[in-house]
C-alpha cells in the first residue's frame, strides 16, 4: 500500500489505536458478566492494528510488533483445544468451564473462570487469523 | 472391559514407530536404525510363544478394551490357534526381516526412519487384524495394512514402475476392502452383532437369511484381492518393486495371506453351503494353475517368486474351499475325512512362509550381490555362492514338494484334501469333482518345474562375470543367518512336523471347524510315509514329467506366446484407469469451470429446492403474528434504509459505491441489533462490518475491472430469481420457524447462566460454555481459512495460467 506522508493521520492514529486497544482489552475481560469476550476483543485489536497497517507501512509496524500472526493464531486455537483436553485431567467432559473466587492483592475478591482462558484462545485466534489475511491481501502487490 | 496389557502389545509397534525417527536422528549413520527396531518382533514373538500352551489345550481367551461402546465398537482381541499362528508369523517373520533389511538397506543412502516406519505400521496393523473380534476393528486395521503396503512398495518413490505398483496394489486391495466392509455391515444386519464370534453362533440365522449369498460374495472380494486371486492377482508381480525384505515379508508372508485368514475366519459362518464351497475352490485352483504356469515363462528372479506366491495362495484358497465341506458333515469321521483339506491349508501356510521367505531372501542377496536378478545373465553362480545356493536348494526342494522337506508333508496332504473330496456326493462334486486332482496335478507340475527353473538357471551352468553389474561374491554373514534359520526350518519341520501339529495346527483346525472342539479336534499324525498311496503316486508322476518338461522346455515354450492372461488383465487395467481419469476429469470440467458466479448459483439453488422443497413438503409454511410485538417507527426507517442501501449495491455504477453501500446495510443492521437490545450482537456487527470494508478496500486493487459480464437477459434474470428466491425463502423460513412450536424453547437453560457458569452475559457464557465447542470449531475454521489464503497468495503457483 502506497500512501501519502500524512502527518495529522499519524498523529491521530497513534491516539486512536491506543483508545482502541484499551478498550477492546476491557471488552474482552468484561465480557464474562457484560457486553464484550474473546471474539469482539479480538477483533477490536485486530481493527487496530489494521489502523496502523493502513496508516504507517507494512515494514515499520512488523518492524515494531514483531509477531508471527499465523503462530499467534494456532496459538490460539492450541490454548482453546488445550482447555478443552484440561477438562480430561479432572475427570471432566471435553470442555468444561467451571469458576472459582479468589482473593486476589489488588483486584480483592475476583471471580475467575476457565472460560476466560478459552476466550483468549478464542481472541488470539481471531487476531491471527484476520491480521494474516489482510496481510497476505495488501503485501501481494 | 478394560486394557490389558495384550492390546497394549498389538498396538507396541505403532507407539515404537513414533520413536523410529528420533532413534535415526541421533544415531544415523553410526547405528542402523534396524537394530532398535528388532527389539519389537522380538519381544512380540517371546511373548505370543507363552500363549501356545494355553491355546493348545483348547483354550480360547478374549479381552475386551473399550473404544467406541456408545456404537458398539470395542477393541476385541480374540486369541485362538488361528489367531496366534498368524500372529507367529507376523512376528517371527518380522524378527527375521528385520535383521535381513539391516544388511540389505545401506544407512548411508536410505531413509531408513521411513522404511521402519512403514514396516512397524504393518507390522501393528496386521497383529491388529488377526487379532480383532470386532468386524470395524478389523476392517480399520485391514485398510491399514493396504495402506502400509502402498507405502512400502512406493519407498523408492523416484520409480516410476514403484509408483506403478503402489499405485495399481493400493486401488486393487483398497477396493476389495471396501466391498468387504459393505459384506460386514450386511453381517451385522443379519446377525444384530459387530463380533464375528457372535456371529458364528448365530449361523443358523444368517444361513437362511437373503443377504447372505451378497455378503458372502462381497467378503469373498475382500479376500481374493487382498490373497492376490485370479484375476486380481495382477498387483502382485508389481508390488515386487519394493524392497526385497519386504517382497519377502508382506507379499509373501504375510499380508497376502490376510485374505486366506478373512476366508478361515469365517468358514464357521459361511462353510458348508455350496456356494461358499464353490466360490473359493474354483477361484482357488484357477489361481493356482494360472500362477504356475505364468511362472514359468518368468524371466525376472522376483516375478518368477510373485507367480509362485499367487500359485500357492491358490493352493491354500482351494484347500479351504474344499474343507469347508466338512462342516456340511458336522464332526463325525466323515467330517474328519474331509477337514484333512483344511489342516493341509494352515500346514502349508506355515511352510509357504519358512521356504517362500527363504527364496526371497537368496533372491534379494543374489540381486544385491550381482546387481541383476535377470534369469538369462545369471548362472554359475554355484562355487561363488555356496550358502546361498544351499539355501535356495532347500527353498525351492521344498516348494517343488520334495522330501525331505516340509513342502514334501503339506503337498501330500494337499493331494490327500483334493483325492479325498472326489468322494464327496454334495454340491454336485459328485459330477465334476474329478477335475480337482488333476488340475492340481498339472499345477503342481508346473510348480515343479519353475522350482527347478529357480535353482538350476541361477546357480548351475556357465557363469558370465561380465553380464553382471558387480563381481559377485557370497554375501555378508549376517545377510545370510535369516535364511539359513528359515532353511533350517524348512527341514526341521519335515522330520518333526507333529511338534507344530499338536500345540498349533489342532487349535487353528478348531478355530476354522468348530464343530470338532467338543470332540477335541481330529487325530492329526503327519508322516512322511503312509505306503503306496495315490498320493505318492501324484508326486512321483509330478517328478518324472516335471523332469521331462524341464530338460525339453526350449521346445515348447514357445506356446506362451500364445498364453498371457496376464497380459491382457493388465492392459484392462491400464485401460480402465485411463477412461476413468478422462471421464472424472471430463465430468469436472463441465460443472467446476473456475467462475465464482456459477458456484454461487450451484449452492443456492440448491439450497432454495432442498430447504424450500422440505419446507413445503413437510407443510411447515404457516404463519402466526398474533404473538409479535407492534414494529415501531425506528424499525420502519431503519430497515428502509437497509433496502435502499440493498437496491444500491446492486444497481451501483463503481464499485466503490457498492462497496460503502454495502457497509451501509451491516452498519443498519447492527443498528437493529441495538434497538433489541443485543449490544453483544451489535458490537461484533459493528467490528465485522469495519473489518469488511477495510478488506475490500485493500482488495479493490487486485479486483478486475468493475464489468457488468455477460448483459443478457438470461443472465440477468437468472441473477434475480436465484436472489428473489433465497430472501423469499430465508424470509418465509425465519416467520415459519416462529409459527411453529415443536418442543419447549431451550432459552430458558440459557437464562440459569449465572448459576450454571457463573457468567452474567448469557452470550458470552453460550459461546465460551455451552456451545463451547461450536466456538472452538469456528475458530479453527478461521484459522483454515486464514492460512488457505495465505497460501493461496504467498504461494501461488497457478500464475501460467495468464488469468492475471
Amino acid at each position: 500500500m502506497k500512501r501519502a506522508n500524512d502527518l495529522l493521520l499519524k498523529a491521530v492514529i497513534k491516539v486512536a489505536v491506543l483508545i482502541i486497544l484499551t478498550f477492546s482489552i476491557n471488552l474482552f475481560f468484561s465480557g464474562h458478566h457484560h457486553p464484550g469476550g474473546g471474539f469482539i476483543g479480538g477483533l477490536g485489536v485486530s481493527a487496530a492494528l489494521i489502523l496502523l497497517f493502513l496508516t504507517y507501512d507494512i515494514e515499520t509496524v512488523t518492524e515494531n510488533l514483531p509477531f508471527d500472526f499465523k503462530i499467534m493464531g494456532a496459538i490460539g486455537v492450541l490454548i482453546a483445544v488445550g482447555t478443552g483436553m484440561g477438562s480430561f485431567l479432572f475427570n471432566a467432559p471435553f470442555l468444561s468451564q467451571t469458576y472459582g473466587y479468589f482473593h486476589l492483592p489488588v483486584f480483592g475478591e475476583t471471580e475467575l473462570a476457565t472460560a476466560l482462558l478459552f476466550d483468549l484462545g478464542v481472541a488470539l485466534a481471531v487476531i491471527g487469523s484476520s491480521v494474516t489475511i489482510i496481510l497476505s491481501i495488501s503485501e501481494d502487490e | 472391559m478394560a486394557w490389558s496389557w495384550f492390546h497394549i502389545i498389538i498396538l507396541l509397534p505403532f507407539l515404537f514407530a513414533i520413536v523410529v525417527p528420533f532413534l535415526y536422528k541421533v544415531f544415523s549413520p553410526r547405528i542402523h536404525t534396524g537394530w532398535f527396531v528388532l527389539i519389537v518382533p522380538v519381544f512380540l514373538f517371546i511373548y505370543l510363544l507363552r500363549y501356545i500352551p494355553v491355546v493348545s489345550t483348547g483354550e480360547t481367551i478374549l479381552l475386551t478394551a473399550p473404544w467406541i461402546p456408545s456404537v458398539g465398537i470395542n477393541f476385541t482381541a480374540y486369541i485362538d490357534g488361528l489367531s496366534l499362528i498368524f500372529a507367529l508369523l507376523i512376528s517371527g517373520v518380522g524378527a527375521l526381516v528385520v535383521v535381513y533389511s539391516i544388511y540389505y538397506m545401506s544407512k548411508h543412502r536410505e531413509a531408513l526412519h521411513n522404511f521402519y516406519v512403514y514396516i512397524l505400521l504393518f507390522m501393528g496393523a496386521m497383529l491388529g487384524v488377526v487379532f480383532s473380534d470386532n468386524i470395524f476393528v478389523f476392517y480399520v486395521f485391514w485398510e491399514l495394512t493396504s495402506i502400509s503396503s502402498f507405502l512400502l512398495i512406493a519407498y523408492w518413490y523416484e520409480r516410476q514402475r514403484s509408483r506403478y505398483g503402489a499405485q495399481k496394489s493400493m486401488l486393487i486391495t483398497i477396493f476389495g476392502g471396501l466391498s468387504m466392509l459393505a459384506g460386514f455391515v450386511m453381517l451385522s444386519m443379519m446377525a444384530d452383532t459387530y463380533s464375528i464370534r457372535e456371529m458364528i453362533s448365530q449361523k443358523e440365522i444368517i444361513d437362511g437369511h437373503t443377504l447372505f449369498l451378497p455378503a458372502m460374495i462381497l467378503l469373498l472380494l475382500g479376500a481374493f484381492t487382498k490373497s492376490a486371486q485370479f484375476p486380481f492377482s495382477i498387483w502382485l508381480p508389481d508390488a515386487m518393486e519394493a524392497p526385497t525384505p519386504i517382497s519377502a515379508y508382506l507379499h509373501s508372508a504375510t499380508m497376502v495371506k490376510a485374505g486366506i485368514y478373512l476366508v478361515a475366519r469365517f468358514t464357521p459362518v459361511f462353510g458348508g453351503s455350496a456356494e461358499w464351497f464353490w466360490m473359493i475352490s474354483s477361484v482357488g485352483i484357477i489361481t493356482m494353475l494360472y500362477g504356475s504356469i505364468t511362472a514359468v515363462r518368468q524371466i525376472d528372479l522376483k516375478a518368477l517368486l510373485a507367480y509362485s506366491t499367487i500359485s500357492q495362495l491358490g493352493l491354500i484358497m482351494t484347500l479351504l474351499g474344499l474343507g469347508s465341506a466338512a462342516i456340511y458333515y458336522g464332526n463325525g469321521e466323515e467330517s474328519a475325512f474331509y477337514a484333512v483339506a483344511i489342516l493341509a491349508a494352515i500346514f502349508h501356510l506355515i511352510n509357504h512362509s519358512t521356504f517362500k521367505g527363504s527364496l526371497f531372501m537368496v533372491v534379494g542377496i543374489i540381486d544385491h550381490e550381482t546387481g541383476t536378478r535377470n534369469i538369462r545373465r545369471l548362472g554359475g553362480l554355484l562355487t561363488v555362492m555356496p550358502i546361498s545356493f544351499t539355501v535356495a536348494l532347500i527353498g525351492s526342494f521344498s516348494m517343488a514338494g520334495l522330501p525331505p522337506f516340509n513342502g514334501f508333508l503339506s503337498k501330500e496332504m494337499f493331494f490327500t484334501g483334493v483325492v479325498n473330496s472326489t468322494s464327496l456326493d454334495i454340491f454336485g462334486m459328485d459330477n465334476i469333482g474329478a477335475l480337482f486332482p488333476v488340475i492340481a496335478w498339472v499345477a503342481s507340475v508346473f510348480t515343479f518345474i519353475y522350482s527347478m527353473i529357480l535353482i538350476f538357471k541361477t546357480f548351475t551352468g556357465k557363469h558370465y562375470p561380465e553380464r553382471l553389474e558387480k563381481e559377485a561374491h557370497e554375501a555378508p554373514t549376517g545377510m545370510l543367518i535369516p535364511p539359513v534359520i528359515l532353511a533350517s526350518l524348512v527341514i526341521i519341520l519335515f522330520f518333526f512336523p507333529n511338534i507344530l501339529s499338536d500345540y498349533v495346527l489342532q487349535p487353528a483346525l478348531m478355530a476354522i471347524l468348530p464343530a470338532f472342539v467338543e470332540t477335541g479336534g481330529i487325530d492329526i499324525h503327519i508322516e512322511p510315509w503312509h505306503g503306496w498311496t495315490t498320493e505318492l503316486y501324484m508326486t512321483i508322476g509330478v517328478v518324472v514329467i516335471g523332469t521331462l518338461l524341464y530338460l525339453t522346455l526350449r521346445k515348447w515354450q514357445g506356446i506362451y506366446r500364445f498364453f498371457s492372461p496376464e497380459g491382457r488383465l493388465n492392459i484392462l487395467y491400464d485401460q480402465g484407469i485411463v477412461k476413468m481419469e478422462e471421464f472424472s476429469l471430463g465430468l469436472t470440467r463441465r460443472y467446476m469451470n473456475g467462475s465464482v458466479r456459477s458456484y454461487l448459483v450451484y449452492i443456492f439453488t440448491f439450497m432454495i429446492l432442498v430447504v424450500g422443497g422440505s419446507l413445503l413438503l413437510s407443510g411447515g409454511l404457516t404463519f402466526d403474528f398474533t404473538n409479535d410485538a407492534p414494529i415501531s417507527f425506528y424499525e420502519y426507517g431503519i430497515v428502509i434504509g437497509i433496502i435502499l442501501s440493498g437496491v444500491l449495491v446492486v444497481t451501483a455504477k463503481s464499485r466503490l459505491t457498492a462497496i460503502i453501500a454495502l457497509g451501509a446495510v451491516g452498519y443498519l443492521v447492527s443498528i437493529l441489533f441495538v434497538i433489541f437490545r443485543a449490544p453483544d450482537l451489535a458490537l461484533t456487527q459493528l467490528v465485522v462490518e469495519t473489518a469488511t470494508v477495510a478488506l475490500f478496500l485493500l482488495c479493490f486493487y487486485h479486483l478486475p475491472e468493475f464489468k457488468k459480464r455477460g448483459k443478457g437477459v438470461g443472465f440477468k434474470l437468472s441473477n434475480l430469481l436465484v436472489s428473489l428466491g433465497v430472501g423469499v425463502l430465508v424470509t418465509t423460513l425465519a416467520l415459519s420457524a416462529d409459527a411453529n412450536r415443536l418442543f419447549e424453547p431451550i432459552s430458558s437453560f440459557f437464562e440459569k447462566s449465572y448459576e450454571l457458569a457463573g457468567a452474567k452475559n448469557i452470550v458470552n457464557a453460550i459461546l465460551v460454555d455451552f456451545r463451547g465447542f461450536d466456538t472452538m470449531m469456528e475458530i479453527v475454521v478461521l484459522m483454515i481459512a486464514s492460512l488457505g489464503v495465505f497460501t493461496l497468495i504467498k504461494l501461488r503457483l497457478a500464475r501460467k495460467d495468464g488469468e492475471e
